[in-house]
């Protein structure tokens, strides 16, 4: 696997105290790639206090299950902190990845990011 | 049209899934097929590089596909040990839920028409039927189990 520079993956903007992430790549693949978001999404939680996360999923046109087990995990951070996870923009097909898995049970899933503002 | 590959490494699969979109489209297959058809395609050549040959570069993935008017058929298979699919944990079972991994057998299973894995499990065949031909909704998809 060939290494990938450092490049911004996200854009982040904080809506009172809810951070929305947007994510800048269209595809959502491969694990160094994945690791690289994960940390940028835990550091948000762990090193800047954020506990209210909104993603924004409408540029993704893609994604596989590589990306699932850090969406898991995020959740399960943000839990044992008193924080909330909520996702939002998810195209048709990607969504039914979620539904596949049985992740729209755990995970919060809302149409768009101004349902997923008035939903913390 | 039918053609063969083999990869290596996983920056290879982009390669793998920009050549059979290019065939898909050639053939009228719409959004829906290509998003299942790319799906499934990541999921199973990681599957065959990373389980099956443990990222040892030096082992080949062999891929060979072929697209017509109506479906899309794939054969892939790895240099690994192979594995039982049934031996799977069932990644939608409550107690898996907030299991890190596992998932990619269950999306396979779900985007395509057909899944069936061969020998000790090193191989696995994989087909779509472009959407509207029977089997299309996932109904006639084998159970592997």
């Amino acid at each position: 696997m060939s290494s990938q520079p450092r490049r911004q993956r996200l854009v982040v903007e904080d809506i009172g105290d809810i951070t929305v992430v947007n994510f800048v790549d269209k595809k959502i693949l491969d694990e160094q790639n994945i690791q690289m978001i994960g940390d940028d999404l835990f550091r948000l939680v762990d090193e800047l206090g954020r506990r209210k996360l909104l993603l924004n999923f409408t540029n993704v046109e893609f994604m596989s299950s590589a990306a699932l087990g850090k969406l898991i995990r995020l959740h399960q951070r943000l839990s044992q902190v008193g924080g909330k996870l909520i996702l939002c923009g998810i195209s048709k097909s990607i969504l039914e990845i979620f539904e596949i898995t049985k992740l729209d049970k755990m995970l919060k899933i809302v149409k768009d990011e101004q349902t997923g503002l008035s939903s913390f | 049209m039918a053609a063969e590959l083999v990869i290596s490494r996983l920056d290879d699969v982009r390669f793998v899934q920009t050549e059979v979109k290019e065939a898909l489209l050639a053939n009228q297959f719409g959004d829906r097929d290509l998003f299942s058809v790319e799906l499934a395609l990541e999921e199973a050549l990681v599957n065959a590089i990373k389980h099956g040959n443990q990222l040892d570069p030096s082992k080949r993935v062999f891929v060979r596909y072929e697209v017509s008017a109506d479906r899309f058929e794939i054969r892939i298979e790895d240099e690994g040990p192979g594995f039982n699919p049934g031996d799977v944990p069932d990644p939608t079972a409550p107690e898996n839920l907030e299991r890190l991994c596992g998932r990619g057998l269950l999306l396979i299973r779900n985007f395509m028409s057909d899944v069936q894995y061969h020998g000790r499990g090193n191989v696995v065949t994989m087909t779509k039927f472009r959407n509207g031909k029977a089997g299309d909704d996932g109904a006639a998809m084998a159970d592997v189990r």
